[in-house]
Formats: C-alpha cells, structure tokens, sequence
C-alpha cells in the first residue's frame, strides 16, 4: 500500500493549479477496474477529484510524454514522479528531449507497483474488485464469496522486487519522505543467464522472443526511445518492418533496439511492464548496464542530469577492447 | 495447389513504350507478354502495377477503354515505385492486376450532358481516360471543354495530345492556362481555379475535377460561385492502398473504400463522408 | 450429445489427431496459453483465453502470398499457394469463434481471399463454453452467449466430464470418429452448466455495456465527439490492441528479397500506426488521435454500416488486458456513447 495518499496528490494538484503554477496536470486516471489505469491530463480540481487515482497500480512512467505534452501546452505541467521515473526524467534532460522550465516536478514516494498479471494467477480471472489495505491487497472475485488476501510483496512488479532506488534524483518539490539508493539483487537474473552455455541462451531468448508479436509496445513505451522517426518505421532504412519476415528479424528488432539504449536505459523496466507477451525485455538492458559497470566502473543513467555515459564518454582509462573480449568467459 | 482465384496475384506485364512527358512524368505503355491488353476496363479505374523487390502501388488508368491494343499510365515520380518505373527502359515486365475501384458514370450520369474537365498538373491522368472515351463517343455527349493547367508549359502532361488531337476537334474547348509566365508561351498564365472563374462557365454541365487538393478547393468554391450544385461535380480521391479491393483498410474513410467505393465520388457523396482524404 | 470425463480428455485429443491436425490452448514458454499443436505430453490449458486470438489460423500474422524470380528484365510469377489440409481447433470460446463470422465478411466477400477461404473451410472448430467468464467479458454486449458458443461442435464442461453437441456436418463426421472414447449422454449436466453461466454473466461488471449509441448512420454524430481528444491522449501508437484482437484483419504487402528470389507477403498491420495511410502525396490521418478514432469508428460505425449492423468486436477483452495504458473499446464506448449507455 502507498503511504502517500490520493488526496495528498490531488492537494497538492488542484492548489498549484489555483495558483496558476502550472496548467496541466499528468496524472494517473481511474479505470473500470482497481487495476486498469490510463495517464491522463488533468486541468482542474474538479477533474482531478472525479477520475485522478494513486494506488497500487499506477506503474506508468510519465517521463516519456513530456516530450510531447510539453509541445503541446502552453504553461507548466505538473507531473508526478516516482524515484524510479525521475532517472528517465533526468536522462530525457540530459538528451535535450524536453524544456524543463515547462515543467513542475512533483517527487512522490512509490512503495512498489503491483503487476495484476501475478494477482490472476494467484485469484485467477474475475477479479470485481481490489482494496490496497496495509501490506496487503484484498481481492474479491466473481467466484468467491471472501474476498482472497494477497501479501503485496507477492504480487510485486519485478522491477519493484529489484527496486534500485527508492530516492529521487530529480524534483522541484518533493511529497513525503525521501528514500535511499537500495542495494538491489537485479543484476542476478543476469548472471543466470551469462552462465548457460551459449546454445542454452539461446534457446532461452529463441523461446522468449518468438512469442514477440512486434506490437512495438516496448519501443514506444520507452523513455530511451524518442526518435523523432525510429529507423524500424523509415521505409527508406531497408529494415523497416512491421512484422518479421523470419525468425531472425524478430531478434534483431529487440538487439537492435537494447544496443540503440546502452548507456542510456535506466531500467525503467516499462518494456517488461507493457509487453503483451511477457517478454523479459529488460534482461537486455540490464545485461548491457551490467556490462557497462563492469568495463567501465558503475554507472546508472539518469542518476545525475547532463553526465556523460561511459559509452559517449572516451577517456585514457577506457578497457581495451581486446580486454573485453578476454574477459568475455569470466565476466560474460 | 490451390486453384482458386486470387486477385493478389497478379498478371505479367510489358512496359513496350515509354513518353517523356514532363521532367517528372513519364506515360508508360503496357501489355501482356502476348502483346495483348492486359484487361478490359472502365473510364477512371485503376491497376496496381508492381516490381517484385519493390513494391506495388496503384495507379489510375490514362488510356481510353476504346484503346483495345495498350494500356498507358502516366506516373509522377514520387515514391519508391514510381522512382524506380522511372528509370526503366522499354522491354521491361512488370506485374499487373486490376481493374479497381468504381468508374465515372460515362454511359448513365454522363450521357447527353455538356462536360467540363478540369485538372492540375499529374490530375490530368485519370481524366485523359474520360476525356478520350468521351471524344471516341463524340455524339453521346453535348459539348466538351477541358481547362488544364499546370505550372509551367513543360510540366502540361499529353501536350502534344491535347494539342494535335483534342485542340483540333471542332467541338471541343480546349483552355490551357500555366502558373507563371515563359518565354515560348502565349497562352492564358495564372492558376486553374481563377482560371476557371475568369471563363465563368454556364452551370448547363457536369464538371469533372481533378488535382491537387489546393486546387480542388478553390476550384470547388468557384464553381459554386458560378451556381453549380454538388450534385453536378464529380471528383477522384486518393489514399494509400495495398490490397485494391476493400480489404486491407487503410483506404477506409467513414464506410466507404476508396479502392472499391472510390475513387471517383460526386461532391455530394463525399458530404456523407467524414473530412478524413 | 457424447461425454467423456476430463480424466481421459487425452484420448479423446490422441483420437482427433489421429485424422487430422488438432490445435488447442496449452501453456507456452511464459506460462499463458498459446495454441499449440496437440501431440502426447501436450496438456489442454483451461485459461479462459489465449493472448493471441485464433484468427492466426486462418489470417496469420506474416504469410506468403507468392514469389518472383526475375533475370534481366524478365519476371516469373510463382503461385506458391497449396491447398491445405484439414485441421481441428479446440477450446475456441463464443466470442472467438463469433469472429470468424466477422472476419468471413471481409475475406469471403467477392473477390473471395482464397488465401483465407481455404483455410477457413479447412479448419473444424470445436468451441467450449465458459465456465468462468472474466470481469472483463463483456460478449454479451455484442449478442454473444458464452453459455451457447457456436462452432462445428459444442462442448461443456462440468466438474469432472465434457459434454460435445456436433453442429454441423463437419462435427458429426469428427464426433463419430469420437465413439470409442465418448460414450452417449444426456443434456441434464449441461442444461445446469447454462443455467449457473447465465447467472454469472448478470453478475459480471460490464454486464450494462450497451451499443445503442453505435452502428450504421452515426458517422457524423460521433466523427467530431469532442472526446476523441482525451481518450486517445495517453496512446502510444503501439499495435497491442489491433494485433490481440480476434476481429482486427487490415493487412499489409511486402516483399522481401530472399537473395535468389522476391517473397511477396501479407501480414498484419495496424491503424494505429502512423505509416498505415502515409503516401508520398500526404497523410490523411496527421496525429494519433485520427489513428485512434479510425480503430474505434470503425469497429462501432464503418464495419455495422457496411454488414447489416454487425459491430466488429466480440466482447472478448483482450484490450483490456493488454493496452499498455489500459485504453479500450470499453471505455471508448462508454465516453463517446454517454453515461446513460453504461
């Protein structure tokens, strides 16, 4: 359950609203259900109190659409951030992607999203409704007359098992309190898969990524990827395609496309979060921060606004890359 | 094997002539391997041509459906298809298939009327059809003027055409206009639709209209000006197509297909429709 | 009506693929169930849907409509085509197998796709009824009763049997080649199934759902709904929507350069991307609200103007649960169709 609560937020919204502070506000907007919840634009108090939600479920990174709610407005949008979306924040910053002086950041604690796809499996389909009460979530289906009781730290969204921060690296004011850098396991997943033999990984990113259906919803969910016209989309590229002709362009979309953000993916974790096919796309991203820390000292993109990523960065001490190619048994 | 039909696949055909019309456009002559007309077709319908490795695109049909050797297109080179059929010699065997969409009403809506075409630039392609069929059926129809023009006397598409044949028939009215003024050319300068305004035609005809989409709007309010109804203008739309008949969707525009409702619809068919073309 | 027990629901599918190729939803790599070809060791999966909806069977994603050879400036047309053979679909549910019949309106129209018909008429469709529908089916909005999914043959389950109803011609001849493993029932089991499924649907959130607001003639009343702006705001021009969906079918062409020859393809495309009706002359459809309301007017509007009235969704909820900012058909109609038609 967030400690921070709805009503917070949405004081918070309307009295920089009244003050003409900012004109709109990104926010999470309530769904049919507990858990189906869309971004929205809010412009007023009235709004804000009819459909604004805080809850469990509000996983959407707003960082991405400043880049282009903030074309569009004409004052200052509020967004409300959670540590983990104010590294993309940061990083959309450092790539010149938005005005900043456009927007009003609002930090907010996250005590970790819930992913509704673990919470069916647990209560199965036919979920009416879902109560956030303490450090569980009370679900009551369709089927059961009590409602079943969820830990919600077992319904936790992967990238919140191995949340990397709960501090925000980026605000103009910040609501509640301020958390720390965590210690996170996330690199473990990982290290499992630089252990399997190569035809094992293979064969584990072959079962992974044939389910792709190339809906793009990872690309365009991504803060990393703005391109102003992707190069998968330009007819003109000779690898334009909307769906893949073989199984080998399936591939090369999702490498392509983690090689494009090394250096400047946050694990955000939005790709994995969207797929419709629960693909563990950040196992790639990761894969190359991991990589990046071990080559070249640690670095988390979006950590600090304007740093240079050690791949854009060259200094004497860079590895050479012979050496990476030696340590490729050891470090993977 | 599957021994259905199958209009997605297509016919073999032969580029056997290529016109230099314009700097930008080229009138390509086709037929079957067998040197005969690939299809039968209608004033105003279209064909996709295709080059394998390429693409395929679909493209109005210029000659007249009385032409019973050869089909021509004249193509604009603007795309990936049409830069490469620009560059093609004669001899060349591209794929075929059609005939699509709906074709202007030469034989109910148009017989016994007085016709007015008139066309912009590239526009004038799909009206040569008519515009041929019409002249090949001379006395189905009351009297006949064209204002074409386009922007400079270079870019007038079938110039030689229009001049030796159209220009020469007794009853038709020929109204050449261009954009601006050129050494060589002592014809009418100025754009189709003040063009049009300054011939202020009598509203006792069927206008025909097609170009681009600037000068289908003003030509449009010129013609209400001069107290023509909707009812009496027709028009040819254009959208993306890939599968040419009613399939694929991206021509979708309200309930309508372009590829198979279209493309030639009357003014006041297209007020049912939403402004999405 | 024949019964066997879900104990050996595995002979029963060892039999069905005895004669021809039987496909059934069984969990995939990642746990959710994908049809899957039946083979020994293959496990029905019960899952009320699958993430792709079986119109892949007759409308794949990719699929090659033909081949080119060319030398010089010679080209050989190569009609790739074959002609199939039959092959059995299990576990369809109403509201996927009420697509087909949307789909046969664009495909088995003149010209008829015979990429699509002969697929179509050889696959047999066997349905299942749902036992647990979800919060959110909503089938019933669109005249579909889950309770009574069509299909070459019908089954239900009950706690511990499947109970089949052939329909057709082509589920008689499949349902006699069942005898050794079914044995003959009456309908007591199933008429209690419908009974306790009917209730259930009245009880499911989105029960109300109504589509008076929608259909033939109302292009202009909802063309210009103010609405279209705030709903189609948070979307991210992804294609999850159009591809999850059972009723979705525009397509594109390709070719692809095998290096010894061109394959000519179709696959699936989507209106909500922004190439979709972008020509060298212009593009109709400039920002992703216009891409957005395409889908929706056409499922709502377009397709029951030109189809008696029938709306192209079935209710079966994939949207909703897989719309990466949970925007939906749902919540579309409920916007632009007004309060009072929740």
């Amino acid at each position: 359950m967030q400690k921070i609560t709805r009503e917070q937020l949405i004081e918070k919204a309307s009295a920089l609203l009244a003050d003409g502070t900012v004109k709109q506000v990104l926010g999470w907007a309530k769904g049919e259900f507990d858990y189906d919840i869309t971004p929205a634009v809010f412009e007023s108090a009235e709004e804000l109190n009819a459909n604004f939600v805080w809850s469990d479920f509000c996983g959407a990174n707003f960082s991405k659409y400043l880049v282009s709610k903030t074309r569009k407005c004409d004052g200052k949008i509020l967004v409300f951030l959670k540590p983990c979306d104010t590294y993309s924040f940061n990083q959309l910053l450092t790539e010149h992607r938005f005005d900043r002086e456009k927007v009003y950041a609002v930090g907010i604690p996250c005590e970790g999203m819930a992913d509704i796809a673990k919470i069916k499996e647990i209560c199965a389909d036919g979920i009416a409704s879902i109560d956030c009460e303490g450090d569980a979530l009370k679900v009551h289906t369709l089927y059961d007359d009590e409602p079943v009781c969820v830990p919600a730290a077992d319904v936790l969204a992967e990238r919140c098992v191995n949340c990397k921060s709960k501090k925000h690296v980026a605000y103009d004011e910040l609501l509640g309190e301020e958390g720390e850098v965590l210690d996170s396991a996330r690199f473990d997943e990982v290290a499992k898969l630089e252990a399997m033999t190569p035809d094992e990984r293979f064969a584990f990113w072959q079962g992974e990524l044939s389910r792709c259906i190339r809906c793009n919803a990872c690309r365009n969910v991504c803060p990393a990827c703005t391109c102003e016209k992707c190069v998968f989309d330009n007819p003109n590229s000779g690898v334009e395609n909307k769906s893949p002709a073989n199984s080998f362009e399936e591939k090369m979309f999702h490498i392509i496309r983690a090689f494009h953000v090394a250096g400047r993916c946050t694990d955000c974790g939005e790709c994995s979060r969207v797929c419709p096919q629960h693909i563990p796309l950040h196992l790639l991203n990761r894969k190359f921060i991991k990589d990046i820390d071990n080559f070249y000292g640690e670095y988390q993109a979006g950590a600090e606004e304007g740093s240079r990523a050690p791949l854009v960065d060259y200094t004497t001490e860079d590895i050479e890359p012979g050496e990476v190619f030696d340590r490729r048994d050891t470090d993977a | 094997m599957n021994n259905r039909e199958e209009t997605l696949i297509p016919k073999l055909g032969v580029i056997t002539d290529i016109r230099i019309d314009t700097p930008d456009i080229k009138t390509f002559r086709v037929v079957t391997p067998d040197g005969v007309k690939p299809f039968t077709h209608r004033p105003g319908q279209c064909a996709m041509l295709s080059v394998p490795g390429v693409g395929e695109a679909m493209f109005s049909i210029t000659s007249s459906p009385t032409n019973e050797e050869y089909m021509e297109f004249s193509i604009k080179k603007c795309g990936c298809v049409t830069e490469w059929l620009h560059q093609a010699e004669p001899g060349q065997q591209i794929t075929i298939r059609g005939p699509y969409g709906k074709p202007f009403p030469v034989d109910d809506e148009f017989a016994g009327k007085n016709l007015l075409f008139i066309a912009g630039g590239v526009g004038l392609a799909p009206l040569r059809s008519v515009i041929n069929y019409c002249r090949h059926y001379r006395d189905r129809y009351g009297k006949i003027d064209i204002v074409y023009g386009s922007r400079s006397k270079d870019d007038l598409l079938d110039y030689k055409e229009i001049i030796d044949e159209w220009a020469n028939d007794n009853d038709v009215n020929v109204h050449l206009t261009i954009d601006r003024e050129q050494d060589g050319w002592d014809g009418h300068v100025g754009f189709v639709p003040n063009y049009v305004k300054e011939l202020g035609f009598d509203t006792d005809k069927t206008a025909i209209l097609c170009g681009p989409p600037i000068m289908i709007k003003f030509t449009l309010e010129g013609l209400y000006a001069l107290g023509f109804e909707k009812e009496q203008i027709y028009t040819t739309l254009e959208m993306r197509m890939k599968c040419g008949v009613g399939k694929c969707g991206r021509c979708n525009v309200g309930s309508k297909y372009i590829c198979k409702d279209g493309p030639v619809f009357r003014f006041d068919e297209l007020d049912e429709l939403p402004d999405e073309y | 009506m024949r019964k066997c027990s879900l104990d050996t629901i595995n002979h029963v599918f060892a039999e069905i693929a005895a004669g021809s190729a039987l496909y059934l939803p069984a969990d995939g790599t990642d746990g959710k169930a994908v049809y899957t070809r039946w083979q020994e060791g293959v496990e029905w999966s019960r899952a009320l849907n699958t993430v792709r909806s079986p119109k892949d069977f007759f409308f794949p994603q990719t699929e090659n409509l033909m081949e080119f050879k060319t030398s010089g400036k010679n080209i050989e047309i190569i009609d790739t085509r074959d002609e199939g053979e039959d092959f059995v679909i299990f576990g369809v549910r109403a509201c996927d197998v009420k697509s087909f019949d949307i789909l046969d309106r664009v495909f088995l129209k003149e010209p008829i796709d015979s990429y699509y018909a002969s697929k179509r008429e050889h696959g047999i469709i066997i349905s299942v009824a749902c036992s647990r529908p979800s919060e959110t089916c909503f089938c019933k909005t669109f005249g579909i009763n889950p309770a009574e999914p069509a299909g070459d043959i019908s089954v239900w389950q009950s706690e511990n049997e499947l109970f089949w109803q052939a329909n057709t011609e082509k589920g008689e001849a499949v349902l006699n080649r069942l005898t050794s493993v079914t044995e003959e029932a009456d309908d007591s089991a199933v008429v209690a199934e419908k009974e306790k499924i009917g209730k259930i649907m009245d009880k499911l959130p989105l029960a109300g759902l109504k589509t008076d607001a929608f259909g033939a003639g109302k292009t202009m009343d909802l063309f210009e709904s103010p609405y279209w702006d705030s709903l189609s705001e948070a979307c991210l021009g992804c294609g999850t929507c159009t591809f999850v969906c059972p009723t979705c079918q525009c397509y594109d062409i390709k070719d692809f350069d095998t290096g010894s020859g061109v394959v000519r393809f179709r696959c699936w495309d989507s209106c909500m991307y922004s190439d979709f009706t972008r020509m060298s002359a212009g593009q109709p459809r400039l920002t992703q609200r216009e891409r957005f309301r395409q889908r929706f007017m056409h499922k709502l509007v377009y397709y029951p103007e030109n189809n008696d009235g029938m709306f192209s969704c079935v209710g079966c909820g994939r949207c909703l649960a897989k719309c990466p900012i949970s925007m939906n058909i749902v919540k579309v109609m409920k916007t632009i169709g007004g309060k009072e038609h929740e």
